[in-house]
C-alpha cells in the first residue's frame, strides 16, 4: 500500500519492452514497405534542391554577387543594405566558406518554396472553416513544441540519412508560423471590405484573390520571414542527418573543439540570416507602400 | 404613385442559436430586451412591411442598434432572414440560388458603406471599376465608365491615388463612384455620410440629390440623423428595437407622430422647412375666400411665412401650378401647426 503512494503505478517492465518492440517493429515494417515509394515521391524535390545547389556553386562568384546585390536592391531599394550584403559575402568568401554558404542557401530556398506551397493553402483552408482550424492548430502546436531530434528519428528510419529527410525536418520546423499567420491574416481582413465584395457580386475565388490575400499580405509576409529564419536555425540540426552546408562544419567543431572554425561558420549563418531577414522585410514593407504616406 | 420596386413583407430577423425557435416568443409579443435577457436571442427585425417605390428615396431612420443595417442588408441578401419575403421587381430575392443572387447583385444593386469599405491596395480607379472588373468586363470599357463617375463626384486627378491618401469625404466619393459605376437601378446606402464632418456631409448630400435628379434611382438611405432624413427622403421609415414605428412622407411624420419615440425624434425640427402648403391645407368647402392670400401648394411654409406675417391675411388659398384653387388654410391653423 505504501508502495502505491510513493511509486506511480507504472506499466510492468516486460510489457513496456514488448510495447516498444511492437511499435518499432510495425514502424520498421511500414518503412520497409513504403520507404521506396515515399523516396520516389520526393524525388522531384531532391532534383530541385540538387539543381539549386549545383547552380549556386557552379555560378562564378562575381556573377552570384551581382545577382544577389541586384536582388537586394530590387527587394529593398536601400543602398545601405546592398553595401552591407556585399561586405558580408566578402567576409564569407574570404574566410573560405563560400561553397557551404551556397549549399545552405539552396536548402533554405527549397524549404521556403516547399513551405509556401504547402503552408499557404493550408492557412487558407484553416481561415475558411473553424473546424479545419480546430484540427490543424493542435498539430501545429505539436510541430512547434516537439524537439526536432524526436521527429528526426522516424524520418531517418523511413528515408535514411540524406538531403530529403533533412529538408523534411526543416520544413516541419519552419512551416508553422507561415500557416498560422496566413490563417490569422485572412481572418483579420476587414469585414466591411469583404461585405463590399459580396455586395458587388464577387465569387468566392474573386474574394480570395482580390480581397483576402492582398489584405492579408503583410501578415503572410511576416510568416514567410519567420519561416526563413526558422529554416536557418534548423541548418545545424539538419546537418546531423546529412544536409550539406554551414551546419556541418559547426557540428565538426563541436566534436573536435575547433573554436575559430566554429565561430566563423556560426557567423556565416548569422550573416545569411540577417541578409535574408532585412531584404525580405524591406521587400514586404515596400509592396505595402499604399498603406503609408500623407493624405492629400 | 409608382409601382413598388422593392417589397418587404412580414420580415423577421432573429440572431442567435435557434432563431426559428425564438420566433414563437417574438410572435407572442416578447420584446427585444426580454428576448435577450430570458431567451438569449437578439431581435433584429420584427414583422417589417415596407414598399419602396421606384425612383424614389426611401430613408430608414432609427437610433443605433434599431436594426437599420440589418434591414438594408436583407434587400441584397447579405443577411438571411428568419422569416418573411423580399421581392425586387417582383422577383423573390430569398428564392434565388447562389448564381442568381450574384447576378442580381451585379446588375441591380450597388451599395455604399458607412466606413467606405474601399480596398486599400487598389487605386481610386481600380476601386471604382471593382464591380465591373469582377464581371470580367473589358478594362477599357470599365475604365471609360468609371472615369465618368470619378469626374462626376469631383475626383478627377485622383485616379491613381490610394484610399489611404484621401480624406474621409473623398474616400466616400470613391464609394459613391464605385456604386454608380455598377449601374444598377437600386442604390443601398448604409449611413453613407454618417462618418463625415458636418460640412462635408452637407456636400455629399447635395451631390446625392443632384445625381438623383438626373438618375432617378431607387435609393434606400439609412441614417440616424433626422435633418438628413428630411433633406433626402421622399419617404421615411422609423425603426425602433427592430420594429417599424411609422412610415410615411416627411410632413406626415412631423405632423402626426404615432409613437413617443417618433415624437421625441421630430420634436426639435423646424417644421416650416419641411412642411409644404399642400400637406396642411383642408378642402375648399364654402369658406370665405375674400382677401385670402394665394399660395403655391408645393411651397414650404418658410417660403411664404414672412409674407403672411407682414400682410396678415385671415386665410390662405392654396393653388396648384396652373393657379387653380385646390385648398384652403386659415392663418390660425397655420400658426397652431408652427407652435405645436
Ligand atoms: N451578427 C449579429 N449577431 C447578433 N446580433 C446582431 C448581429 N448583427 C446585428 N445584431 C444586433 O441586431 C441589432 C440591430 O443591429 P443593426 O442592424 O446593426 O443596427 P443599426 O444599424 O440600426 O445600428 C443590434 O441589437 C445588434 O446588436
Ligand atoms: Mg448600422
Amino acid at each position: 500500500m505504501s508502495n502505491f503512494l510513493t511509486d506511480f503505478p507504472e506499466m510492468p517492465n516486460k510489457q513496456f519492452r514488448e510495447f516498444k518492440k511492437g511499435v518499432d517493429a510495425s514502424y520498421k515494417d511500414f518503412a520497409r514497405e513504403w520507404g521506396d515509394l515515399i523516396d520516389a515521391m520526393f524525388d522531384p524535390l531532391l532534383k530541385m534542391l540538387v539543381f539549386f545547389e549545383k547552380t549556386l556553386i557552379a555560378t562564378p562568384w562575381p556573377i552570384f554577387m551581382i545577382v544577389l546585390l541586384g536582388l537586394t536592391y530590387w527587394g529593398s531599394r536601400s543602398i545601405k543594405l546592398v553595401i552591407g550584403t556585399f561586405l558580408a559575402f566578402v567576409f564569407i568568401g574570404y574566410f573560405r566558406m563560400w561553397d557551404e554558404t551556397m549549399s545552405t542557401i539552396a536548402i533554405i530556398l527549397t524549404s521556403v518554396i516547399m513551405s509556401v506551397v504547402i503552408g499557404l493553402p493550408t492557412g487558407i483552408a484553416m481561415s475558411r472553416s473553424d473546424r479545419t482550424q480546430s484540427i490543424v492548430t493542435p498539430i501545429l502546436d505539436v510541430m512547434q513544441t516537439m524537439p526536432p531530434f524526436v521527429y528526426l528519428i522516424p524520418i531517418v528510419m523511413l528515408m535514411g540519412i540524406g538531403k530529403i529527410p533533412g529538408l523534411i525536418a526543416v520544413v516541419i520546423y519552419a512551416i508553422p508560423p507561415l500557416i498560422r499567420l496566413t490563417n490569422l491574416g485572412i481572418r483579420e481582413v476587414d469585414k466591411e471590405a469583404l461585405e463590399a465584395a459580396d455586395a458587388f457580386g464577387a465569387t468566392k475565388k474573386q474574394k480570395l484573390y482580390q480581397v483576402q490575400l492582398p489584405l492579408a499580405l503583410p501578415t503572410i509576409f511576416a510568416g514567410i520571414n519567420q519561416t526563413i529564419m526558422m529554416a536557418l536555425a534548423m541548418v545545424i540540426i539538419a546537418s546531423m542527418i546529412g544536409v550539406k552546408g554551414l551546419g556541418q562544419p559547426v557540428l565538426q567543431s563541436i566534436y573536435n573543439q575547433y573554436f575559430t572554425k566554429g565561430v566563423l561558420y556560426g557567423l556565416a549563418i548569422v550573416i545569411v540570416a540577417i541578409v535574408f531577414d532585412r531584404v525580405s522585410q524591406s521587400y514586404g514593407q515596400r509592396i505595402q507602400k499604399h498603406r503609408s504616406g500623407k493624405i492629400v | 404613385m409608382s409601382e413598388a420596386k422593392i417589397q418587404i413583407k412580414n420580415l423577421y430577423k432573429i440572431f442567435g442559436k435557434n432563431p426559428k425557435g425564438a420566433m414563437e416568443n417574438v410572435k407572442n409579443g416578447v420584446g427585444k430586451d426580454e428576448l435577450l435577457e430570458k431567451h438569449n436571442h437578439v431581435l433584429g427585425l420584427k414583422d417589417i412591411n415596407l414598399d419602396i417605390h421606384a425612383q424614389s428615396v426611401q430613408v430608414v431612420m432609427g437610433l443605433s442598434g434599431s436594426g437599420k443595417s440589418t434591414l438594408i442588408r436583407h434587400i441584397n441578401r447579405l443577411i438571411e432572414p428568419t422569416d418573411g419575403s423580399v421581392t425586387v421587381d417582383g422577383d423573390e430575392v430569398l428564392k434565388m440560388n447562389e448564381e442568381e443572387l450574384r447576378s442580381f447583385r451585379r446588375s441591380k444593386t450597388a451599395m455604399v458603406f458607412q466606413r467606405f469599405a474601399l480596398l486599400p491596395h487598389k487605386t481610386v480607379l481600380q476601386n471604382t471599376i471593382f464591380g465591373l472588373h469582377i464581371q470580367n468586363i473589358s478594362e477599357e470599357d470599365a475604365n471609360k465608365s468609371a472615369l465618368r463617375w470619378i469626374e462626376r463626384v469631383g475626383l478627377s486627378g485622383y485616379e491613381d491615388k490610394y484610399p489611404q491618401h484621401l480624406s474621409g469625404g473623398m474616400q466616400q466619393r470613391v464609394g459613391l463612384a464605385r456604386a454608380l459605376t455598377n449601374d444598377g437601378d437600386i442604390l443601398l446606402m448604409d449611413e453613407a455620410f454618417s462618418a463625415l464632418d458636418p460640412l462635408i456631409r452637407k456636400d455629399m448630400q447635395d451631390i446625392l440629390l443632384e445625381l438623383q435628379d438626373e438618375l432617378h434611382k431607387t435609393v434606400v438611405f439609412i441614417t440616424h440623423d433626422l435633418d438628413e432624413a428630411l433633406k433626402i427622403g421622399d419617404r421615411i421609415a422609423i425603426l425602433k428595437d427592430g420594429i417599424m414605428d411609422q412610415e410615411g412622407i416627411p410632413a406626415e411624420i412631423l405632423l402626426n407622430p404615432k409613437t413617443k419615440y417618433v415624437k421625441d425624434f421630430v420634436e426639435d425640427v423646424n417644421r416650416a422647412r419641411v412642411i409644404k402648403a399642400k400637406h396642411i391645407m383642408s378642402e375648399i368647402n364654402g369658406q370665405d375666400l375674400s382677401g385670402a392670400m394665394p399660395i403655391d401648394q408645393d411651397d414650404f411654409i418658410d417660403r411664404f411665412i414672412d409674407k403672411v406675417i407682414s400682410d396678415k391675411p385671415d386665410n390662405l388659398i392654396i393653388q396648384d401650378k396652373d393657379k387653380k384653387n385646390v385648398g384652403f388654410l386659415s392663418t390660425k391653423k397655420l400658426s397652431e401647426i408652427l407652435k405645436r
